[in-house]
């Protein structure tokens, strides 16, 4: 118990005292795991939109293959990804392996499905002929696409949640894809783990607290938006 | 409706600014193309903290930027043998040897060493404590105890392995003998739970004493020594291998100011130091690895 | 008339399911008419009405716009040029205010003409107190009537209604079609509905169409179609009856007197005097006589001569001229009877409750 204690008594002094590193450990894991989830959002929201509001062949297989992708472990695609982007992988002349970018590569895989699925659901919950009355009022398609999605807002904002928390509390992809390196790629989860085997226990408690908090606070602000738009 | 358009004209100036930390990452990574060593080392090195001490070091002096990644020493040579490392910093001499032999490195250099110790719950229900063979000590474990093995092919691993061989027992499968694929730290972690015996380097060990509980049983064997040597990666094999970042930072390691300091890590902090700098004496002056 | 034709449609075909749902040869929309259509039951209106609002992508046949035919580039640009009123009142989350001027703006409609617009419309139907208000939090009839200022602030050439007073409770009912005729009459704006209930259309529709399996048997005005429908299909799904135009002249508590051509009905109504009534009344309900007058429930006794005879298996339809054309249905058996021929002096009676009245 004390262990935990004096985590969360460091947890405080670290962020009091603005400890350079720690925040900087923080800021990427915000920034690699947010840039993620908008480019998840990016694809994922018309992708999801498109298989709403479509039908054709094959369109069963790839809606199955979208929601097994919600459920793919994160370090198999971590494996998959780091394997490509070896130097003497097929990718490799992208020299981006152990950077950010493939850390945020390797989350949008992860994060892909999960809001695509949600989004699909969102815009399938609709009622049919709101597509009809939409365009009936002189929208284009891409304007009756934009309506839909305000429509299905509360959903998709569940999608960004879920698609978010997914990422930002990932480890296994992250430490094959950014190698962990201080300064670099070194993000909460995996300064946890790493933190852990170095026996820096309240170390690693700490910065928990820290992912903690902010998750808690992404997601208020979300869910925030979300409640709000319904009360209106 | 419309406070919605407002907020989302919010987010997408947030996209944006994100958009250009992306791009900013992307230019960021294609300028430390040239400039960037992998380093595949083993966790020992990493996890007691002295690569955190020296690697800064080389940075500032070369302007080369390390990427370290962590693994045992088996996966760091793996990562030679396919070229997806520069440089190894690893503890494994018999793998190293065929690393060697097959031609994926050059210019291994002995760089330190510190040695192999037996831990385990001070009970000592095996009745080790003092011995001074460690495969006669294994012996015992095997009738008595419960051991905890990394079983991740890491240099710990692979001395642990030979040990086992010295000692006539293969204990694989065995229901006192368990793996946990994981590393040092979390080894003797998990070792300590279960009030079981290990074989540790003695970095590792000395970093994470105070909250282990468990104790040293078994040292001073010269089977148990614990050599760190450092490897480029052949970079005829490999031609997108960093040779001039592998060699500068091989003779960073061996360079006397850094053999200062190795001579010194950890004794402010532990007592006695956890490594002892080899880079200056003869091979053959050196223990029997 | 070519030249007031607005909307065309031709050879339309839809097929649903392998189904065959529509199957139009021609159907053309004028300026400024009011077209029903109507049918029952998956006849195929509402695919029609979706098709013509260029809502539905077809899978044979052409619309044609003022004698051009659509191309699909252009399906946009005309749409924004119609207005669709579906039976659900189906409103998008945000305030009254913003359904209304929802398809104004997506229509790109200057700010300043989108405030005019919405003011004017939500006080057309009586809604401008519910501007702020949630869209999904209102009662159907207030709903129904946010979809209508909706419509009509777009200000369409073309207003299509789906069944648009389907649903509503009787009062609600009745306040709307009010308000909405009164709307109609003031715009003269050109519209397509389907619908149902046949005081509606006899009240509203300058033109009927009557739809059956997916196709339209016969198109003209609302009296013709219900005093004489092409075919016995049609005759039976819109009950034919006599249609007959006049003004209440007397009103003595529900009592009243409807004065058509000379003659006077009487009729069961609350509709005051000077009202402009149309006058249903079922051929059924039509009893003739050749002996002289007997006491009787029915308070409408008129006299005429018989104009024309027209058999159809074991029935006869009997037109008198009584002043105004009057239609009896009734067996072939009576017509041998009571001797009927052309030129015959009968009596016809029918009961005052037996008239339905519909304000003009």
């Amino acid at each position: 118990m004390e262990i935990i204690f004096e985590g969360i008594k460091q947890a405080f002094l670290l962020l009091v005292y603005g400890d350079h590193e720690i925040w900087q450990i923080t800021w990427l894991s915000l920034v690699v795991s947010g840039i993620a989830t908008l480019l998840s959002l990016c694809i994922g929201i018309p992708l999801g939109s498109f298989l709403g509001l479509s039908r054709f062949t094959g369109r069963n297989l790839l809606v199955s293959l979208i929601n097994t992708g919600m459920g793919s472990p994160p370090v198999v695609i971590g494996l998959i990804v780091s394997i490509s982007l070896w130097r003497n992988g097929p990718l490799g002349f992208l020299h981006i392996l152990y950077t950010p970018i493939a850390m945020i590569i390797a989350q949008i895989i992860i994060s892909l499905p999960i809001i695509t699925s949600f989004t699909l659901t969102a815009i399938q919950q609709l009622d049919p002929k709101l597509r009809l009355q939409i365009l009936a009022l002189g929208a284009s398609r891409v304007q009756m696409i934009w309506l839909l999605m305000n429509e299905a807002r509360l959903p998709l904002l569940a999608a960004i949640m879920a698609g978010f928390g997914a990422v930002i509390s990932e480890v296994g992809a992250s430490i094959m894809v950014g190698g962990n390196i201080s300064g670099h790629t070194r993000v909460l989860t995996t300064a946890i783990v790493g933190e852990n085997s170095k026996g820096n226990f309240s170390l690693a408690i700490a910065l928990s607290l820290i992912l903690m908090v902010l998750v808690y606070m992404v997601n208020f602000i979300l869910t925030m938006i979300q409640q709000r738009t319904k009360l209106r | 409706m419309i406070g919605y358009v407002i907020f989302m004209k919010k987010v997408s100036g947030f996209i944006g600014i994100l958009w250009v930390f992306a791009i900013g990452f992307t230019l960021g990574a294609a300028q430390a193309k040239q400039k960037e060593i992998i380093l595949a080392t083993t966790t020992s090195t990493q996890d007691c903290g002295l690569l955190d001490l020296l690697i800064p070091i080389f940075e500032k002096k070369t302007g080369y930027f390390v990427k370290t990644i962590a693994v045992g020493s088996g996966q760091a040579m793996a990562m030679g043998q396919r070229g997806e490392a520069d440089v190894l910093l690893v503890h494994s001499p018999e793998s190293e040897e065929r690393f060697m032999a097959e031609g994926s490195g050059i210019n291994r250099r002995l760089v330190m060493h510190n040695d192999f110790i037996i831990v385990g719950t001070p009970e000592d229900p095996a009745g080790i404590k003092g011995m001074k063979s460690s495969s006669e000590a294994f012996r015992k474990i095997a009738a008595l105890g419960i051991y905890i093995s990394r079983g991740d092919n890491s240099g710990t691993d692979v001395k642990e392995r030979s040990i086992w061989k010295a000692a006539g027992i293969n204990p694989q499968g065995q229901r006192w003998y368990q793996q946990t694929g994981l590393g040092m730290g979390q080894t003797l972690n998990v070792a300590a739970e279960k009030r079981a015996y290990t074989l540790t380097d003695r970095g590792t060990y000395l970093t994470l004493q105070k909250h282990l509980g468990l104790s040293i049983l078994v040292e001073g064997d010269a089977a148990l020594a614990n050599t760190y040597r450092i490897i480029e990666v052949n970079p005829d094999k490999w031609q997108k291998v960093n040779a001039q970042g592998a060699k500068a930072f091989s003779d960073f390691m061996v360079s006397k100011k850094i053999q200062k300091i190795i001579k010194d890590f950890g004794k402010d902090r532990y007592g006695s130091p956890l490594f002892f700098p080899d880079a200056f004496k003869d091979e053959k002056l050196k223990m029997k690895n | 008339m070519k030249e007031d034709i607005i909307l065309e449609a031709k050879e339309l075909s839809v097929v649903l399911g392998g189904h065959q749902v529509l199957q139009i040869p021609f159907l053309a929309v004028s300026s400024g008419e009011v077209l029903a259509v109507i049918g029952p039951n998956g006849a195929g209106k509402t695919t029609l009405l979706l098709s013509l609002a260029l809502l539905l992508k077809l899978d044979k046949g052409k619309i044609l716009y003022q004698g051009k035919e659509i191309t699909d580039g252009e399906r946009l640009r005309l749409r924004r040029k119609f207005a669709v009123v579906f039976q659900e009142p189906l409103l998008l989350s945000g305030s009254v205010w913003e359904n209304v001027t929802l398809g104004m703006r997506l229509r790109g409609v200057e700010k300043e003409t989108i405030r005019a617009r919405a003011d004017r419309w939500l006080e057309s139907f009586d809604i401008a107190h519910l501007a702020k208000r949630q869209a999904k939090r209102l009662s159907g009839g207030e709903a129904k009537r946010v979809s209508l200022a909706q419509a009509f602030a777009l200000q369409p050439e073309i207003l299509f209604l789906d069944e648009p007073f389907v649903g509503l409770d009787t009062p609600t009912h009745q306040a709307i079609i009010d308000d909405f005729s009164r709307v109609l009459q003031r715009e003269k704006v050109t519209t397509v509905m389907v619908m149902h209930d046949h005081d509606e259309v006899l009240a509203l529709a300058s033109r009927v169409a009557v739809m059956l399996n997916g196709s339209i048997r016969q198109v003209s005005s609302a009296q013709t179609v219900f005093s004489s429908p092409v075919d016995e299909e049609v005759a039976s799904f819109i009950r034919a009856g006599n249609i007959l135009f006049g003004t209440v002249i007397s009103q003595n508590n529900g009592l009243a007197q409807v004065k058509v051509n000379e003659q006077l009905i009487e009729a069961v109504t609350d509709l005051a005097c000077g009202t402009p009534v149309i006058i249903y009344l079922s051929y059924d309900a039509v009893t003739i006589s050749v002996a002289a007058r007997q006491p009787s429930s029915a308070r409408n006794y008129f006299s005429g001569k018989i104009k024309r005879i027209m058999t159809n298996g074991q029935l006869a339809k009997i037109e008198i001229d009584c002043g105004f054309p009057l239609i009896a249905m009734v067996t072939r058996i009576s017509v041998q009877e009571l001797e009927m021929a052309q030129g015959k002096s009968v009596n016809a009676s029918f009961k005052s409750t037996a008239i339905h009245l519909i304000k003009r």
